[in-house]
């Protein structure tokens, strides 16, 4: 039978098997949901705090001046907030907070220059957002007194608190403008989070995948029958298919539950993550990237979960790939901010980091096309010494059992590979 | 179909587990390989399979070297059993039986075939994990069987199984030559390599110190057992030039000797001292030639 005939009934069963595989559906299930909630954020916030969510607060005045302004400010800074005037005493207003006829109470007086001064009770201090729009409030209050007590020009003070203007130029040419850039950043983040997310995901899919044949010794089987590389890269080409599949499906979830939700955020969402005016070199950069990521980290997760006998032992054998991982988004992170720093620049070269990180340099910034080339190159020549060792670590783990598994495996391995020794 | 395998060596480090193997397997022929654990049949299968590769020396099948171009006429049940947990028996054969480059609905009248023979066609939407380890194995030997290989792997296929399983695998086995395919086995117990082969080899570390028919073997052992059960105390027999081994039994005794004359000596020694119940002459079973020549007792 002709291998390529194999290929595909292996890449069908991993496929399908894991397809219809419980915990797959329930990930797929759980992410759907987590999705659609998302999208409907606002509608459960409002579900559990209900219309009536005004807040009463009660105010003492001392002054007799301030209240009423101060009442007005507030409601308009924030209209769930409702103001009262207090008459009682202290005591009465701080009773009426503990039975929590008022979320609040706030008294007024004025200091020896004649200025606003309050206290705020409250129950606990956890809601700073009142106290933050109380400071505002009390501060315009302020600055209008203080106008007229030095008969100050209005218009004076408004040219004082009117922010200054500042215009950001780039120089070089093509270079991105502070609104491109801020574009860019939200769909480079989006992008290198996906690529982030399907390494570890599926990477650990592969190596548990791996595990399970191995420790179930149905490996021995399979590789009787079919060669451990097309088995390999069977595999690895199955769960990408199921990737696709599964990140289809929460793309266009959250697609539909955003525009079935507010018609108006679509819009505001895909300009946030820069959807409306999407470079094509950045996508094509982003397609790129993403499957050859994906293909380095999935031959390291087959090779090492070659070597595990228990499958238990999966988990750890991956961990220092996933900490490549993490440290390459860490990176990416930073980079996003500073794309031009030198060992941003630096580690985009490393052929672990670069999916993710010249993927931030080649988003951000216009960088010479000669540079993202070597970067390819290195990348490539890494996934083919990768596949070539990773194949023969492969072909001999699979068939070694031992009692704990170590990196120091990947030496026996090789040498169970091979013809000579 | 003859399957050779000519000076073949494999090392793992400094560690020699196969030594300058040389055999020829004829084609429909059922071949025993017996040694202790650490010998090297599985790393022998593994070379014979193309799992791995022979350090030293060629193994070829009909010609070719061992590879994945007829895998489709390979079976194999490897020493550790391994099958999908996870998967029903029906999903497991169709795909392993896809792999041997069978369709699914010559894989799914096979499968009814085999099931029914082994009286558990119920089992047919089972989860393997929910089985018994018999039936685990049944399952297994159907796996390595079911796209009717030319050339049958099976390592220790009867271990763990009880004597009426033994008894439908082994038929099974029979069968499976009947059909014409070449089968290859090791196993612990020497009475089923007795019953099955026709040649043998044993192994021990990695060397082959006794290879040929079962007939030859025996006969080129020479040594015979004598059973003398009698009346009288017949321990005077081990001082008997020619006695190798004495074994006292509560009826008498049973006795290895060099050779068959050495038995008419023994016959006309005790005749005339008694009544004698028994007095027989046997073939050396595999188990003594197995002891004779590896030193120790397999089990």
């Amino acid at each position: 039978m002709h291998p390529m005939n194999k290929f595909f009934i292996i890449l069908k069963h991993t496929y399908f098997s894991q397809l219809k595989s419980k915990s797959f559906i329930i990930m797929t299930v759980i992410s759907l949901i987590f999705i659609v909630g998302l999208a409907n954020i606002q509608n459960i916030v409002e579900l559990f705090t209900g219309d009536d969510r005004t807040e009463q607060l009660a105010v003492i005045d001392e002054t007799g001046e301030i209240a009423a302004p101060l009442i007005n400010t507030m409601e308009s800074l924030d209209e769930d907030l409702e103001l009262k005037l207090f008459e009682g005493s202290l005591d009465e207003g701080k009773e009426l907070v503990q039975s929590g006829d008022y979320l609040a109470l706030i008294t007024i007086e004025t200091d020896e220059e004649m200025l606003p001064k309050a206290s705020y009770y409250a129950l606990d201090l956890s809601n700073n957002r009142i106290t933050n729009q109380l400071e505002q409030a009390l501060s315009q209050i302020k600055t209008g007194i203080i106008t007229e007590q030095e008969g100050l020009d209005q218009e004076v003070i408004n040219k004082m608190f009117t922010p200054v203007p500042i215009e950001r130029i780039a120089l070089k040419e093509n270079a991105k403008t502070e609104e491109e850039l801020n574009q860019a950043r939200g769909l480079v983040y989006f992008m290198i989070f996906l690529i982030y997310f399907a390494v570890i995901m599926y990477g650990s899919m592969i190596a548990n995948q791996v595990a399970i044949e191995k420790s179930s010794r149905v490996m021995e089987i399979i590789v009787s029958s079919v060669s451990p590389i097309t088995q390999m890269f069977a595999k690895i080409t199955g769960v990408a298919l199921l990737g696709l599949t599964q990140f289809g499906l929460i793309i266009i979830t959250g697609y539909l539950s955003l525009k079935m939700n507010q018609s108006e955020m679509v819009g505001g969402f895909f300009e946030y993550f820069g959807f409306g005016d999407i470079p094509v070199a950045t996508i094509i950069y982003g397609v790129v990237f993403f499957i050859l990521g994906y293909l380095l980290y999935a031959m390291l997760a087959a090779m090492l979960g070659s070597l595990v006998t228990r499958i238990e032992d999966a988990q750890q054998v991956i961990t220092p790939m996933i900490m490549l991982i993490v440290a390459a988004f860490m990176i990416a992170v930073f980079g996003l901010n500073e794309p031009d720093s030198s060992f941003v620049v630096a580690t985009s070269f490393i052929p672990f980091f670069t999916p993710i990180i010249m993927f931030v340099r080649v988003g951000m910034l216009d960088i010479p096309l000669w540079e993202v080339a070597l970067s390819i190159g290195l990348l490539m020549a890494t996934i083919f010494f990768f596949a070539w060792i990773g194949a023969r670590v492969y072909k001999g783990g699979v068939l070694m059992y031992g009692r704990s598994t170590s990196l120091k495996d990947l030496k026996k391995a090789l040498q169970m590979s091979k013809k000579d020794v | 179909m003859t399957l050779v395998l000519d000076h073949i060596t494999k090392r793992f480090g400094t560690f020699t587990a196969v030594d300058q193997l040389s055999l020829e397997i004829p084609e429909k022929d059922i071949f025993g390989f017996l040694g202790a654990n650490g010998a090297g049949k599985t790393t022998t299968f593994r070379m014979i399979l193309g799992l791995l590769r022979p350090t030293e020396g060629k193994i070829t099948w009909n010609g070719n070297a061992p590879g994945y171009d007829h895998s489709h006429l390979i079976g194999y049940l490897p020493e550790e059993r391994g099958l999908y947990p996870k998967l029903t028996v029906k999903d497991q054969l169709i795909y392993l039986g896809q792999l041997r480059g069978m369709k699914k609905n010559e894989v799914l009248s096979q499968l009814d075939q085999w099931l029914e023979r082994f009286k558990i066609p119920e089992y047919i939407d089972k989860k393997v994990e929910e089985l018994s380890k018999g039936n685990q194995q049944k399952i297994q030997f159907i796996s390595a069987v079911i796209h009717k290989p030319k050339l049958l792997i099976l390592d220790e296929p009867f271990s763990g199984l009880d004597p009426v399983n033994v008894e439908m695998l082994k038929n099974a086995v029979l069968e499976m030559k009947e059909r014409g395919t070449t089968i290859v086995f090791s196993s612990h117990r020497m009475e089923h390599v007795e019953e099955l082969c026709e040649h043998l080899c044993i192994l021990q570390q990695g060397k082959p110190v006794v290879h040929g028919s079962l007939k030859q073997i025996k006969r080129d052992f020479g040594k015979k057992n004598v059973i003398v059960h009698a009346d009288f105390d017949v321990a005077f027999l081990q001082d008997i030039p020619g006695v190798t081994r004495f074994r006292k039994v509560p009826e008498g005794c049973e006795l290895q000797v060099e050779n068959e004359g050495v038995s008419q000596t023994i016959f006309k020694e005790i005749s005339g001292k008694g009544f004698v119940r028994t007095f027989d002459l046997e073939e050396p079973s595999l188990n003594d030639i197995f002891i004779e020549k590896v030193g120790a007792s397999y089990e």
